[in-house]
């Protein structure tokens, strides 16, 4: 492993498999016990540093760090590091100069854990930069595909929606890419961006063409400012083009299923009725999330196995 | 006042003599009499008239935290330069009589090149309404070239009136092309690296529509355009096409657009993000290509030094710009005359003849002959060295070519046969 995880690319084949045992061997360890604790960080102290608001990640980080026994500091930062004063360099000196060992970084800029990775010692985690990416949702996702469907070396992998503005999506593309499996990206044209051409996925604008060979369909959340900025021509067509729907689902083969990095728009990208169906992983994500964060950070901090 | 320079290569071609007497070049040719002149011996050195940047920014009034008109006159000094176009978007912007004249004389003060005030097109760079173009043409700072740039006179109504206006005051509009609606938020040129990279794509399209379109209003109106920065391919191909036509269209290209590409991103530093961005591969050869036959007519550096916390950041809160003047004909000899696209003569029309023609600057520009006046330069040519942006003239340090081992050492510059540079040193 290398010292920090930046982006999908930072882990080889290899590399994301140990990611992904090693959470299902911390998933077993902790099944059952009462005291849902590992001692292997203790002494360690591990920064949640988000520049954005998202509850939903910093909750799951919180919960790693913590049930590793890594004494865990959450710094809220939101807006822009230059508008409110202290530069991003300067609160991650401030930070390192107190001991941190590990730094979470959500932020608004793309690029801005690389930046972080440049400027203190410690492992850089990236919770979400920017439109680029969030390399540990993709890894929670590849843990819940091999969860449910035993495999991920073949897959067929459908991704739907704003793949312009998605962080999700390009970990995604690269992380399951190099696990094997095969991506197709369903969007608008004008939720693609130019020099998709270069990755390595299949490219489709009819969601309906897809679904019966997808083993997995993973829906994008569609924010609600694309909408003033005619990416579409309106909530209800993205919805009937895109939008995945009861009558949409029946068309997938018998055990896919259907995954969203949430929080979901229901009624816009996702029908209640198939967020609420067996077919829906989206809470065994939320579940696997915090497992798949405790095997990076423990991979990354080198904690003495137990 | 007398300087007898020996055994350099005008324009890389056989050794002679030049004899600098009160400004002017009053003889040339072997074994001259030194007669009490100062001696510089420049065996093995090529003599260039001294360079004209048409694209600098010196900060000054506003941000002399990044650059003063006297740092930045230095720093011009030392790569070869006598003459730079001051651009004017500093704070306040030379948008008056009053702010030119500020600046041409702060130049003045500093001595090592002439500052040439560059004003703005329009009133606060807002692209609303005209500046009072001929105050400021008529002013001490004698304004030929105007620009809004690194704003978009986008406003086609408005470019329009601009072009025709200048046409009374023997002016240029310098225009920054880049339709503003198809840039908003953008970070890096649009391409597989953005899509990849995450970061906002700045379009091909969005220069060369602009360029499109004020090529086709220049010769409709018949007046003299001057295209910034121009960076891709498409944008020569559209230049050659309007010149084929017999418009007066004039453009630049950036050193760092001839040696970069957007590859440099990837490591998200912001050194590297500029305006226009960097482009592709294909884009730097055709820009070289268009250099070579003269489709673009001069190199400028498009100066931009930035104080180290607008560049120490996250790329998209970084602002955009790189140093240029120091390294600029050293990435010419790199990608230009090494390669064999130009010989000497050609960098000398591309860095001196034709900016001072496109400028209309009288007294620089001219070839290395007798009676013209001393602006000149000598480079050592086979020397090379590795940049270090803590040794730069300039007062910011966002040089994007830290660590690159560059060819040709400017060993004197000649402002009216004084030396403003001698032994690679700056003379004051």
């Amino acid at each position: 492993m290398k010292r920090h995880l930046l982006e999908a690319g930072d882990l080889d084949r290899a590399d994301a498999t140990l990611v992904l045992d090693t959470a299902g061997q911390i998933e077993s360890a902790l099944a059952g016990r009462e005291v849902k604790k590992l001692p292997t960080l203790r002494g360690r102290t591990v920064v949640n540093l988000f520049y954005e608001d998202s509850t939903r990640t910093r909750i799951s980080f919180e919960l790693a760090a913590k049930r590793l026994s890594a004494d865990v500091i959450n710094f809220s930062a939101k807006g822009s590091s230059v508008s409110k004063g202290e530069s991003l360099k300067d609160t991650a000196l401030t930070l390192e100069a107190m001991g941190s060992d590990a730094i979470v970084i959500r932020h608004q800029a793309s690029g801005a854990p690389h930046r972080l990775a440049r400027w203190v010692k410690g492992s850089v985690v990236n919770a979400g930069d920017g439109t680029h990416e969030h390399p540990t949702q993709a890894l929670l996702d590849a843990y819940t595909i091999r969860q449910r469907l035993g495999r991920l070396d073949g897959v067929r992998v459908v991704i739907v929606g704003d793949v312009l503005h998605s962080r999700v999506a390009r970990s995604n593309v690269w992380l399951l890419s190099t696990l094997g499996a095969e991506v197709t990206l369903v969007a608008p044209p004008t939720l693609l961006p130019v020099g998709v051409g270069s990755w390595p996925v299949a490219v489709g604008y009819d969601l309906d063409a897809v679904l019966p060979k997808a083993d997995v369909v993973m829906m994008l959340r569609v924010q609600a400012e694309r909408m003033n900025a005619s990416f579409f021509p309106s909530a209800r067509e993205y919805s009937r083009r895109y939008g995945l729907d009861g009558r949409r689902m029946a068309a997938l083969p018998d055990d896919a299923i259907v995954m969203h990095p949430g929080p979901m728009n229901r009624g816009m990208e996702i029908a209640a009725e198939v967020a609420d169906s067996a077919r829906s992983t989206i809470v065994d994500q939320v579940g696997n999330g915090v497992s798949v964060r405790m095997a990076v950070l423990y991979l990354l901090l080198g904690g003495a196995p137990e | 006042m007398s300087t007898l320079i020996t055994g350099a290569r005008p324009y890389g071609e056989d050794a002679v003599d030049l004899l600098l007497v009160d400004g002017v070049i009053t003889a040339i040719g072997t074994d001259l009499s030194a007669d009490g002149a100062q001696v510089v011996d420049a065996a093995g050195l090529v003599a260039l008239p001294g360079l004209v940047d048409l694209h600098t920014h010196l900060r000054e009034p506003g941000r002399e935290d990044a650059e003063t008109v006297e740092t930045g006159s230095r720093a011009a000094a030392l790569g070869g330069f006598t003459a730079v176009h001051a651009m004017a978007n500093t704070d306040p912007v030379a948008d008056t009589a009053g702010v030119v004249e500020q600046v041409w004389r702060l130049g003045q003060e500093a001595g090592l090149v002439d500052v040439v005030p560059v004003g703005a097109v329009t009133v606060g760079l807002r692209g609303e309404r005209l500046a009072e173009l001929g105050a400021m043409a008529d002013s001490a700072a004698r304004v030929r070239v105007f620009s809004d740039d690194g704003h978009c006179v986008a406003d086609p109504a408005l470019m329009r009136r601009a072009l025709e206006y200048v046409k009374a005051l023997d002016g240029v509009v310098a225009q920054h092309a880049e339709e503003p609606r198809l840039t908003v938020g953008a970070q890096m040129n649009e391409g597989d690296r953005s899509a990849r990279l995450g970061l906002a794509g700045w379009p091909a399209a969005a220069e060369e529509a602009v360029i499109a379109r004020d090529v086709l209003l220049a010769g409709h109106v018949g007046a003299r355009l001057h295209v910034c920065h121009v960076s891709t391919a498409g944008s020569v191909e559209i230049l050659r096409w309007a010149k084929s036509r017999g418009v007066q269209v004039t453009a630049e290209v950036t050193p760092h657009h001839l040696l970069l590409t957007d590859e440099c991103a990837e490591t998200y530093d912001p050194v590297f993000k500029v305006n226009p961005p960097l482009r592709t591969d294909a884009d730097v050869q055709a820009l070289r290509a268009g250099l070579a036959d003269g489709t673009i007519d001069a190199v400028a550096t498009d100066h931009a030094p930035h104080a180290v916390e607008d560049k120490e950041s996250e790329w998209a809160s970084a602002r955009p710009g790189m140093l240029g003047l120091e390294q600029a004909l050293s990435i010419v000899v790199q990608t230009m005359v090494e390669p064999g696209l130009l010989d000497w003569r050609g960098v000398a029309d591309r860095m001196s003849v034709r900016p001072a023609a496109i400028g209309r600057l009288e007294t620089h520009g001219r070839p290395l002959a007798v009676g013209e006046p001393a602006n000149l330069l000598l480079l050592d040519p086979t020397h090379r060295a590795t940049v270090d942006p803590a040794a730069l003239a300039s007062r910011s340090r966002n040089s994007p070519y830290a660590g690159r081992e560059l060819p040709g050492r400017v060993v004197a510059t000649f402002l009216r046969g004084v030396a403003t540079v001698m032994d690679g040193k700056a003379q004051k």
